[in-house]
C-alpha cells in the first residue's frame, strides 16, 4: 500500500465508526429520553397512555397508602394539579409527605402514573431543582425563601 | 483559639500567600526564558514547592479547625457536629464545596511541586514552561477559591453546635473517593502543561512522551480506583444496590477517564515510534479540558445531586470562564503550532501502531457520546426550556455498541508487531483464548438454564480478554515451546511495562464478567415481612426476626434482624438499618451485605408500614464483586507499569547514553 491508501484506508475507517456512532446517538436521542413534566403540565399536554415521563412535584399530605408488598400510591401536586402515582418498591429515604421528589414512569392515563422509579434526589433545601421550576411556574416559589404558600 | 485569634486566619494568610507565589510561578519562568535570564528561569524549580507548602498549611489549618470544632469558621459550622466521629470530622474537610475545591488546589500545587523537584533532567526551557502553565492553572483556580468559596470566612458571634455533615457522606467512602479520583482528575493538569508547553517550543519528541507517560499513567490509575470506589460506595451506601447510574456526575469523572486512556496508549505510540504527535499533544489538552468540565458540571450547580454541596451562579460562572479560557487558550494554540510539528512513523493499518489508533477511535468516539448524552440535556434546556432525561437506556444504545469491538479486537493488540503485522499469526495464537471465551459462553448458556444468548456471549467476552492476555504473557516467554527454566528466566526479565499491559487488561475482562454477571443474572425480592415470615432469594432464606432500636454517637437507627440460611449450611444474620441523623433530621439506608464467593446477598429496609411490617428489598447479585475487584486489578497493572525502570529513570537522556540498555526496552 502506498502512503496515500493507507492513510485512506484509516480515514474511511475512522468515518465509518463516527458515522455509526453518530447514528447511534441520533436514535438514543429521539427514543431513549424521557421528558420532564409537572403535574399542570400533564393536565395541559393529555398525553397518550403508554408515555415515558417525569413527574415532579410535592408529595400530597395524607395521599401516601400504602398495600401489601412494597405496594404505595400517593399524589404529586405542583398546587395547582393532581396526578396520581403508583409504585412498588422500596421508596427513597428522603420520601415523605409535603416533600419534593421525582418519579419516573409510563402513563396509565393523562394523570395516572405507574412508576419504576422516585427519587428523592435534593439540594439543601430537600428539594429536587425540576421541582423548585415547576413550581416557580405556579407561582409559588421564591429563591431564597421557598414555598410561599 | 487564643481569644478571638482563629487557627483559620493563618490558613487564609497562607492561601492569599500561595496565591502570590503562583502569580510568580505563572510569569517569572516565562520572563527569564524571553529575556535569557538564567535567574529567573530557575525560579521554576523553587517556587513551585514553597507554593505547595503554603497551601498545604491552609489545608491544614481548615482541616485543624475542623479536629477542634472551631464553629467560629462558618464552613466548619456548616458541615461539622461536635458529636460527630473524628474520621468524619477529618474527611468533612472536603465533604463540602469549599473544603474539597481547597483539596482540589493542594493535589495541583503538590503536582507542580513533584515536577519541580524531580524534573531536574528535564531541558530547562521545557521545565520552565511546564511549571509556568501549571502556574496559570494554579492561579485561576486559588482566585476561584479565595473570590467565591473561601472556606476561611468567619462568623460572629460563634454558633455554640455546628449543622453536621450530610449522612450520606459519613462513611469511609469520603475518606478515600474524592482524594483519589481529585489526584486522577488534576493529574492530567501535568499531560496538559506539558502538551502547552511543547507547543509553546514548537518542539515534541519521543523523550517529551516518555516524560509525560508515568505522569499520565499515575493519574490514571488514581482515577481508575477512585472511579471504582466511587460506585462501590453508592452501592452499598444508597440502598438500591445499583453500582452505576450514568449519572451526569459520573459521567463527569468517567470521560477524563476515557480520553485518558485514549492518552495513555496514543503516548506508547509516540515513545516507541515517534508517531501520532499531534493526535497526542490534542488527547492531553482534551484530556485535562474533560477533568475542567467535570469540575464544572460538578461544583457550578449545574446539576442536582449529592455532590452538588450548595448552588451559587457566580461559582458557576467563574469555573465556567476559566474553563472557556483553558481550554478555548489551549485549542486555539494547538491550531496554531500544530502544523509545525514534525510528523514521523510510518505503519500499515494492520500493525501495533494500528491496533493503538484503532484503540484510540473507538475511546474518543465513546468519549464523545457520553458527552452529547450528559450536555445535550443542559443544552435543550437552555435552548428550549424543555427538560429531559438521558440515562441508562441511550448510554447503553451507544457507549455499549462501541465497546463491543473495542473489547474483541483489545488481545490482538499486544500480539501485533510494530510497523507491519501479522494478523493471520496472531489469530492463530489467539486459538486457545477463543476456544476458552466459546466454552465459558456455552457453560453459562447451559447453567443459566438456555435464557438468553447474548449474556452468555458477553461473559465469553469478559473470558476472552483474561485468556487473550495470558497468550501474550505466554508468548513472550515462548511458555510450552522453550524450557521451563527459559520461560522463567524470560518471565525474570520482561520489563514491568509488559506485564503491566497483561495485568491491566485482564482486569478489564475481570470487570466484564462481574458486569455480565451482575446485570443479566442477579435476583431480587420486594416484600413486606412482619417478624417471624421469611423471603426466599436466589435460594437463600430470609428470616426476619424484628427491629430493634440502636443509638449511634450522631444518630439513632431502627436495626433489622435477618437469619439468612441455604439449605442445611450454617445460617448468617444480616442486620440493615434505617438511620436517622439529629442535627440534619436526615435519614440514610444502610443496607447489609454479605459476600459468598465473589457474590454478595444484599439486604436494605424501606419504610415501616405499621405493626413491625416492614418493606425488605432483597437481591442475589452473582459475581458482583468482580466488578470493582477488576477495576483493582487493572490499577494495579497500572502501577507495575509504572515501576517499570524505563519510566522510572526514563527522563530525557541523550539518545547515545541510553544505547546499551536501550535494545531491553
Amino acid at each position: 500500500m502506498t502512503r496515500k491508501q493507507r492513510r485512506l484506508t484509516m480515514i474511511a475507517g475512522a468515518g465509518l465508526v463516527f458515522t455509526a456512532a453518530a447514528v447511534l446517538v441520533l436514535v438514543g436521542l429521539r427514543e431513549q429520553i424521557v421528558f420532564f413534566y409537572s403535574p399542570t403540565e400533564l393536565a395541559e399536554k393529555q398525553l397518550a397512555p403508554g408515555t415515558r415521563v417525569r413527574l415532579g412535584g410535592l408529595v400530597v399530605d395524607g395521599s401516601v397508602e400504602r398495600g401489601a408488598d412494597g405496594a404505595v400510591s400517593f399524589a404529586i401536586t405542583d398546587t395547582a394539579n393532581d396526578v396520581e402515582v403508583a409504585y412498588r418498591g422500596i421508596l427513597p429515604d428522603l420520601f415523605r409527605e409535603g416533600q419534593g421528589i421525582v418519579a419516573e414512569g409510563m402513563l396509565t392515563d393523562a394523570l395516572h402514573l405507574e412508576a419504576e422509579s422516585v427519587l428523592a434526589k435534593h439540594d439543601e433545601n430537600y428539594m429536587p431543582k425540576e421541582v423548585v421550576d415547576a413550581l416557580k411556574a405556579q407561582g409559588v416559589w421564591k429563591n431564597g425563601v421557598g414555598l410561599t404558600q | 483559639m487564643i481569644g478571638t485569634f482563629s487557627i483559620a486566619e493563618l490558613g487564609h494568610y497562607a492561601l492569599v500567600l500561595a496565591l502570590v507565589l503562583m502569580l510568580v510561578q505563572s510569569t517569572v519562568p516565562l520572563l527569564g526564558l524571553y529575556w535569557r535570564d538564567q535567574r529567573l528561569v530557575a525560579v521554576s524549580g523553587s517556587t513551585p514547592i514553597a507554593g505547595f507548602v503554603l497551601v498545604a498549611i491552609a489545608f491544614a489549618a481548615l482541616t485543624a479547625a475542623y479536629v477542634a470544632s472551631d464553629f467560629s469558621v462558618r464552613n466548619v459550622w456548616e458541615n461539622s457536629h461536635s458529636a460527630k466521629p473524628m474520621l468524619y470530622k477529618v474527611t468533612g474537610v472536603w465533604g463540602n464545596h469549599e473544603g474539597s475545591m481547597l483539596l482540589w488546589v493542594l493535589i495541583l500545587a503538590l503536582f507542580g511541586a513533584l515536577v519541580a523537584a524531580f524534573g531536574a533532567n528535564l531541558p530547562s526551557t521545557l521545565r520552565a514552561r511546564v511549571i509556568a502553565v501549571q502556574g496559570w492553572i494554579g492561579t485561576a483556580f486559588l482566585l476561584f477559591v479565595l473570590l467565591t468559596s473561601n472556606p476561611f470566612e468567619r462568623l460572629h458571634p460563634p454558633p455554640l453546635e455546628g449543622r453536621d455533615l450530610n449522612p450520606i457522606l459519613q462513611d469511609i467512602g469520603l475518606a478515600i473517593h474524592p482524594p483519589l479520583l481529585y489526584v486522577g482528575y488534576v493529574g492530567f493538569s501535568i499531560a496538559f502543561a506539558f502538551a502547552v508547553a511543547a507547543l509553546m517550543e514548537r518542539r515534541i519528541d519521543a523523550a517529551w512522551a516518555r516524560w509525560v507517560r508515568p505522569w499520565t499513567l499515575a493519574a490514571w490509575v488514581f482515577l481508575t480506583g477512585g472511579i471504582a470506589m466511587g460506585s462501590y460506595w453508592a452501592y452499598y451506601e444508597l440502598g438500591w444496590g445499583g453500582w452505576w447510574f450514568w449519572d451526569p456526575v459520573e459521567n463527569a469523572s468517567f470521560m477524563p477517564w476515557l480520553a485518558g486512556t485514549a492518552l495513555l496508549h496514543s503516548a506508547v505510540v509516540m515513545e516507541k515510534r515517534g508517531a501520532l504527535k499531534v493526535w497526542t499533544i490534542l488527547l492531553a489538552i482534551l484530556t485535562f479540558s474533560l477533568s475542567l468540565l467535570g469540575t464544572f458540571l460538578v461544583r457550578s450547580g449545574v446539576l442536582t445531586s449529592v455532590h452538588a454541596f450548595a448552588t451559587d451562579p457566580s461559582r458557576g460562572v467563574f469555573i465556567l470562564a476559566i474553563l472557556v479560557a483553558f481550554i478555548g487558550g489551549a485549542l486555539a494554540l494547538f491550531a496554531w503550532r500544530a502544523p509545525d510539528l514534525k510528523q514521523g512513523g510510518l505503519f500499515a493499518p494492520i500493525s501495533r501502531e494500528g491496533a493503538l489508533v484503532f484503540n484510540n477511535l473507538f475511546l474518543v468516539t465513546a468519549t464523545a457520546t457520553v458527552l452529547i448524552g450528559t450536555l445535550y440535556p443542559l443544552a435543550l434546556e437552555a435552548v428550549t426550556g424543555q427538560k429531559i432525561s438521558v440515562g441508562a437506556p441511550f448510554f447503553n444504545l451507544t457507549f455499549g455498541p462501541l465497546m463491543v469491538p473495542l473489547l474483541m479486537a483489545l488481545p490482538f493488540g499486544p500480539l501485533l508487531a510494530w510497523k507491519r503485522a501479522d494478523l493471520y499469526g496472531a489469530t492463530q495464537r489467539l486459538g486457545v483464548a477463543m476456544i476458552a471465551a466459546l466454552v465459558a459462553a456455552v457453560i453459562t448458556y447451559v447453567v443459566a438454564g438456555g435464557k438468553g444468548v447474548l449474556a452468555p456471549l458477553a461473559l465469553g467476552l469478559g473470558v476472552w480478554l483474561i485468556a487473550g492476555s495470558l497468550v501474550d504473557l505466554a508468548e513472550r516467554i515462548q511458555l510450552l515451546r522453550a524450557p521451563a527454566r527459559t520461560s522463567w528466566a524470560r518471565f525474570v526479565g520482561l520489563p514491568r511495562s509488559a506485564i503491566g499491559t497483561v495485568v491491566a487488561h485482564a482486569g478489564i475482562g475481570v470487570m466484564v464478567i462481574g458486569i455480565v454477571g451482575t446485570t443479566a443474572y442477579q435476583t431480587e425480592e420486594i416484600v413486606s415481612l412482619s417478624p417471624g415470615e421469611s423471603v426466599d432469594v436466589a435460594g437463600y432464606t430470609l428470616l426476619f426476626q424484628g427491629m430493634s432500636p440502636v443509638t449511634g454517637p450522631n444518630y439513632r437507627e431502627d436495626r433489622g434482624q435477618f437469619l439468612a440460611s441455604r439449605g442445611g449450611a450454617e445460617p448468617f444474620s444480616m442486620t440493615p438499618s434505617k438511620r436517622f441523623y439529629m442535627a440534619r433530621e436526615m435519614a440514610t439506608t444502610e443496607a447489609a451485605i454479605e459476600t459468598i464467593g465473589f457474590s454478595q446477598l444484599y439486604v436494605s429496609l424501606g419504610d415501616e408500614i405499621e405493626g413491625g411490617t416492614v418493606a425488605v428489598r432483597a437481591s442475589y447479585k452473582p459475581l458482583v464483586t468482580l466488578i470493582w475487584l477488576g477495576a483493582l486489578v487493572t490499577s494495579i497493572g497500572g502501577t507495575l507499569s509504572l515501576t517499570d525502570r524505563r519510566l522510572r529513570i526514563g527522563a530525557p537522556k541523550p539518545a547515545a547514553a541510553r544505547q546499551p540498555k536501550a535494545a531491553s526496552a
